[in-house]
């Protein structure tokens, strides 16, 4: 005879025994409202602040009831373990509120010169009194600035990806590897001083009669440094995941390494490589700082990205932010609102095509 | 949740580890080689000899030289911003470290980065204080406690807020998020006035705390996609022995998740550390642009190194530039220092060190 199958006189064996006691949803809801309601009381009571305290308030008296109550009916480890989760629910909340505020305001406030004049004309010959004018230059220069920056920055960063992953052995490379990362935090604003030292003020003489000179290629050299280590990163983490034996097999067909990189490895691992891309062109886009030190933004179209000041979207949105004219802020907005459509668009775009990719490692 | 870490072992592909196991000879006992030594025909003898220059080490060479060029730009980095910064250094008539004040461009050029280091490093700080704890609880919600139909486009929302620009972030504030940040002030400085960094009497506003709060949201990503990684890299295994136990959930999340995630999470907030020191047009466009040494919060000024280049340069001379860029030199070496610091903590794990964004 089992021990489950022997009468014990005395104990019954229904879930109300066998389960610890919970607090009911009901309890908890009563709690929340007996929270609110006593914080408005107080608040409003003692005029001491507006919803947003009571709101606050009765957050941490909900905490506190939670706690209390719960240790009562479940016992004291069960209640810290229901207060830390709401902590942690809250936690999430607040962290979508900007984010909600932000989108709200771009798509409110960026609404207001959404129109054909925005996208087709410049700021050339624009006062402080004339409503209309335009992001035209920027958006030219932020794709010219961003396009010739991916054309450095994407052959260096696959190559340097390439060396890290094939050839790359011993100190050297572990150096190199640590670098990439160090240099992933590099501040941007350091990089536009560098690109404003070295191309700008020592370079760019040289080839405009012992003058510095802006230009959109100086930006351009700046985007370089920021999105090359993550570029680097994103294609070596792609090419570790490109197995094995598909190596071994075009080793074993006689096909030498180099050829075995660009023939099989490279194609193998191209949508991860390309998404990696993507993201790093989407924030190289969103720079400001650099494109303000070493472009020097500009209100009329500049074509040529060699020669002369160029503006940029978000160099557009800073200096408008700082307009004094009543126009400006709109413009501002609109211009972030096309700022953050074109980074997004690239983001999700890169973020899908990751999720089709065979070689995904998570 | 449940796998071991399989990602850690071997990330070496195409290296030793892959061909050992076919080390071993195919044939049984029967040597490749016939006894009297002659190579086989049509064999290795035709094989053509190793030329001296070949698209190999061609290749090899180019590849090595744009993995090194990482660490020729870091270091040509610090080489220029030197040349420049030196002879700006040279005229100054004050003491560059302790001086508090920003004239480079008159022609007794005088300033000093005091002011402007206090307010970089009160600014990242409290963004760091504010952001955390959030970020944290948002790590371990993803990783922990939402179902995974809620748990990937969350962090996916996430994602996106790393990817917005600072322009805009810094706009929002200015233009949207200093309303309610200016009411909250008022209001802490009218309960709480006695304590000295809520003091003062206005104007409030354009102040560090806005432009902290701003910088939190802006660090808020990044310390919640690299805590988040490492929290689902805890060994399935001491989770479930710490379930067995009869741990509840947040006894299981104290005892195996956070220590393990411990130096993950502390070189995670390290970045965000450096991100938020480095941050230039969000706090450009939210702090109030002063020159003083205060720790007072919610009156209207505070300045940062990054802030100040980007205000002052429209208006730097040649000495001006130079003392831009001297700034910027200890900005670049603070932050390096920082995020060195960090890498070498995740480097010592092995399985954080793929994974670190």
């Amino acid at each position: 005879m089992s021990l489950l199958e022997r009468e014990t006189p005395g104990v019954v064996m229904t879930p109300d025994h066998i389960r610890s006691r919970k607090l009911p949803v009901a309890a908890d809801l009563g709690i929340a409202v007996v929270a609110l309601l006593l914080s408005a009381a107080v608040v409003y009571g003692l005029g001491i602040g507006n919803w947003v305290l009571v709101l606050v308030l009765g957050a941490a008296l909900y905490l506190v009831g939670l706690y209390v109550g719960a240790s009562r009916v479940e016992g004291r480890r069960s209640a810290r373990n229901r207060m830390w989760r709401t902590a942690i629910y809250s936690a999430c909340v607040l962290a979508i509120l900007p984010l909600a505020s932000v989108v709200w305001t771009l798509v409110s406030k960026g609404a207001a010169r959404l129109d054909g004049d925005f996208f087709g004309s410049s700021m050339n010959n624009i006062g402080a009194r004339d409503p209309n004018g335009g992001a035209y230059h920027a958006i030219v220069g932020t794709l010219e600035q961003v396009g010739l920056a991916t054309l450095m920055a994407v052959p260096l960063g696959v190559l340097g990806a390439i060396y890290l992953v094939e050839y790359g052995r011993g100190k050297f490379a572990l150096t190199v590897r640590f670098f990439v990362d160090v240099m992933t935090g590099i501040p941007s604003i350091v990089a536009g001083l560098f690109v404003l030292a070295f191309w700008v003020l020592i370079v760019s003489p040289w080839f405009n009669n012992g003058t510095p000179r802006f230009s959109g290629f100086a930006a351009s050299l700046a985007l370089t440094v920021l999105m090359l280590p993550t570029i680097v990163r994103s294609t070596e983490e792609m090419l570790r995941l490109v197995p094995g034996p598909l190596r071994e097999g075009a080793y074993a067909l006689g096909v030498p390494q180099w050829k075995t990189i660009l023939k099989v490895v490279l194609p193998t691992a191209l949508p991860g490589i390309v998404t990696g891309i993507m993201l790093a062109v989407a924030r190289a886009a969103g720079e400001t700082a650099p494109v303000l030190l070493v472009a020097g933004g500009a209100a009329a179209i500049n074509m040529d990205p060699f020669n002369g000041n160029q503006s940029s979207l978000s160099l557009f949105v800073y200096q408008q932010a700082g307009d004094a004219s009543k126009y400006a802020p709109d413009r501002a907005w609109t211009a972030a609102l096309t700022l953050v459509a074109l980074v997004l668009l690239l983001t999700i775009a890169a973020k899908l095509l990751a999720r089709r990719n065979r070689l995904s490692a998570r | 949740m449940g796998d071991y870490p399989s990602r850690s072992a071997s990330t070496s592909a195409g290296g030793p580890a892959v061909t050992a196991r076919h080390s071993r000879p195919a044939g049984n006992g029967v040597s490749p080689i016939p006894p009297d030594d002659r190579p086989p025909l049509g064999g290795g003898g035709a094989l053509p000899t190793k030329a001296r220059f070949s698209m190999e080490t061609g290749f090899r060479g180019l590849s090595t030289a744009a993995g090194a060029m990482v660490l020729v730009i870091i270091v040509a980095i610090a080489i220029f911003l030197v040349s420049k910064a030196v002879p700006a250094l040279d005229a100054n008539t004050e003491n560059f470290l302790t001086y508090k004040a920003w004239f480079p461009n008159e022609t007794q050029p005088r300033f000093g980065i005091a002011a402007l280091a206090f307010g970089t490093v009160l600014t990242s700080v409290i963004a760091l204080i504010v952001a955390v704890p959030i970020a944290l609880g948002i790590a371990l919600f993803l990783s922990h406690y939402a179902p995974k139909r809620l748990a990937t486009p969350l962090g996916f929302v996430i994602d996106l807020l790393a990817a917005v620009p600072s322009v805009v972030f810094g706009l929002w504030g200015r233009d949207v998020f200093s309303e309610p940040v200016k009411s909250f002030s008022v209001w802490l400085n009218e309960y709480f006035g006695w304590l000295p960094i809520f003091g003062g009497d206005g104007p409030f506003g354009r102040s560090i705390l806005l432009g902290s709060l701003v910088l939190a949201i802006m660090v808020l990503p990044i310390v919640t996609s690299l805590s988040r990684e490492v929290f689902q890299q805890t060994p399935g295994m001491n989770e479930e022995a710490a379930l067995a136990l009869g741990a509840t959930k947040w006894e299981m999340i104290r005892t195996a998740v956070l220590p393990y995630g411990k130096p993950g999470v502390l070189a995670a907030v390290m970045l965000g550390l450096g991100r938020a020191l480095g941050e230039t047009i969000a706090l450009a466009l939210t702090l109030g642009t002063t020159f003083v040494i205060s720790f007072n919060v919610i009156e209207s000024g505070g300045n940062s190194i990054a802030a100040n280049i980007a205000n002052t340069f429209g208006e730097a001379n040649a000495t001006g530039r130079g003392a831009l860029i001297a700034s910027g030199l200890l900005l670049f070496a603070i932050t390096l220092v920082v995020n060195m610091a960090a890498r070498a903590i995740i480097y010592r794990r092995r399985e954080f060190r793929d994974s670190a964004a």
